[in-house]
């Protein structure tokens, strides 16, 4: 190979290394860009993690005719979630949750998971209820979101609120995460002109306690020998042995 | 241009083919899902180009899609690489690219872009080399799996024509206005033969097992040129290579048919390759497929 040839050869690579490289970094970036919207999407049920369903989900559309209500919706391009995915508005039409789940059984490629069997098992997202806004919780007599909820008396439970004496007593709506599956419906029929209860996917709005928090006077927290105190914390006290369980200077 | 409608409509024959075939399935999907066309009440074909059910029973699948689906390093379930596999199936068996001229719905607007820049005679506003596609393959393949999504799916044009075309408004449009005025202005024939990944995939698909090319008896050829003026992938009318092949080889042919009818002396046709091969072993150059009489070589 002459001098001339080496060197128009390695320019050339040269120019289409970079041209990939910037060309693949725009894109990159858009889709990652896009990727970053989802969180603010409520899915079809059997939807995975995000990352899960960005992945599997083909665009092909087909859970969209499977479902007897006209639910789903495609995201068309420049929408904030991302290109041609499906997904829902509670507000405009909820997930009546088909004990059948038409729309999973038409995914083709397992971005509705094919497991899930029991519609009640679905978490499409998580009913919040803005206290401020909500009619229950200013003492008036609402609840229609309780008596719509259609996971009766478990993912709305209305409780007692008792105030100062010379006010009446609130009923006020609470959310159970364990058994809302995020169908919407509460937000669909909620009175308020804004919905004061509404539907966002869950990991945006649940906190985590900790496992090393005790509720002591809950019945399935009891304090046992195998209440075991951080073992690497060392001596808490010179000369005092803290090896055992559930020992410390205040057991001496 | 012959003056006569009936010979305008032999020049127009596999034109008008194709026009009814990307059209009718357009049609097909858009019946079933909107005015709920079926078959002993099942619908007759539900989804879109990059995942499709037929009758409810048989399964369709963008092969590509799907590859870089599982690129992404999650699995998808065996209905869509079924799907997929059919689709694999068929196109190998007709060549890949016919995907491109007989069903890929954005040919209808790169050929209306094609057709406007031949009458207001534009000029390569730049000069690529038509090999990009296979960068963009390349791309398109590293980036499914470092970004976790199908990196084509999420931005491509032809997706969105047929989602907006089926599914209803958004700014998709705008993408299939960019990818006809890049045609018209930039460069020509810039989307489906120099960009566009899907069909670099269904050409390196096409390459070996195309069944279905476009024969060529090299006795016939005065080397008159027409078929390369009208060809969408002139650098598929290598004649050269053609006569030796005794066929239009290249994966990069998309079967559109174009060159047939505008060959004066009916030197090209479409055959299948093993005929060909076949054909050509046996020292038959084919003549006697013409009715037009061979005409001496213009030097």
């Amino acid at each position: 190979m002459s001098e001339s040839t080496r060197r128009d050869f390695l320019v050339k690579a040269a120019q289409g290394t970079a041209l990939a490289a910037t060309g693949g970094l725009i894109w990159w970036f858009l889709l990652k860009n896009q990727a970053r919207a989802t969180p603010f999407a409520i899915r079809p049920p059997g939807a995975g993690t995000e990352a899960e369903f960005n992945a599997l989900c083909i665009k092909c559309g087909l859970c969209l005719p499977a479902c007897p209500y006209g639910t789903l919706k495609l995201a068309a391009a420049g929408e904030s979630i991302p290109i041609g995915t499906p997904y829902f508005l509670p507000r405009d039409v909820p997930c009546y949750m088909c004990p059948d789940i038409p729309c999973k059984v038409a995914c083709p490629t397992g971005a509705l998971d094919p497991e899930l069997t029991d519609i009640h098992q679905a978490s499409m997202g998580l009913a919040v209820i803005d206290i401020e806004s909500c009619l229950s919780w200013q003492g008036l007599r609402c609840e229609v979101c309780h008596r719509d909820c259609p996971v009766t008396n478990k993912a709305i439970t209305v409780v007692h609120h008792p105030r100062k004496t010379s006010k009446h007593a609130v009923f006020v709506p609470l959310v159970h995460s364990e058994h809302c599956t995020g169908c919407g419906i509460c937000e669909k029929v909620c009175p308020t002109d804004v919905p004061a209860i509404r539907i966002v996917q869950a990991d945006l709005v649940q906190g985590k306690m900790g496992a090393h928090y005790r509720l002591g006077w809950t019945i399935d927290t009891p304090i046992t020998q195998e209440f075991v105190p951080a073992q690497e914390a060392g001596p808490v006290r010179p000369g005092v042995d803290t090896t055992g369980a559930g020992v410390d200077y205040l057991n001496d | 241009m012959p003056a006569t409608l009936g010979g305008k409509l032999r020049v127009w024959r596999f034109l008008m083919a194709r026009r009814a075939v990307q059209a009718g399935l357009l049609l097909l999907f858009f019946g079933s899902l909107h005015w709920g066309w079926n078959l002993f009440g099942r619908p007759l074909l539900v989804g879109n180009y990059s995942a499709s059910e037929v009758l409810g029973l048989v399964p369709l699948a963008d092969p590509f899609a799907v590859l870089q689906t599982v690129l992404t390093g999650y699995f998808p379930t065996t209905e869509v690489l079924v799907g997929a596999g059919l689709i694999l199936l068929f196109y190998g068996v007709v060549g890949g690219r016919t995907w491109c001229a007989w069903v890929c719905p954005m040919n209808l607007v790169t050929d209306a872009a094609a057709w406007l820049r031949k009458r207001i005679k534009v000029r390569d506003l730049v000069n690529v080399t038509r090999n990009v596609r296979y960068g963009v393959l390349a791309l398109t393949l590293v980036l499914s799996a470092l970004a976790g999504v199908a990196a084509f799916e999420w931005v491509s044009p032809i997706s969105m024509l047929h989602r907006e075309l089926l599914f209803g408004a958004g700014i998709g449009w705008a993408a299939v206005l960019g990818v006809f005025l890049f045609d018209v202005l930039v460069l020509r024939d810039g989307w489906c033969g120099h960009l566009c990944p899907l069909g670099a995939f269904y050409a390196v698909l096409g390459e070996r097992t195309a069944q279905v090319r476009v024969a060529f008896v090299d006795e016939r050829c005065s080397r008159c040129g027409e078929c390369v003026r009208v060809c969408p992938e002139p650098q598929v009318l290598n004649f050269k290579k053609a006569a030796e092949a005794g066929m239009v080889a290249s994966g990069e042919c998309i079967n559109c048919g174009s060159c047939i009818p505008v060959c004066p002396e009916d030197a090209l046709r479409f055959d299948w390759r093993h005929r060909i091969v076949a054909a050509r072993r046996a020292g038959d150059p084919g003549l006697e497929k013409s009715q037009v009489p061979p005409q001496r070589r213009v030097a």
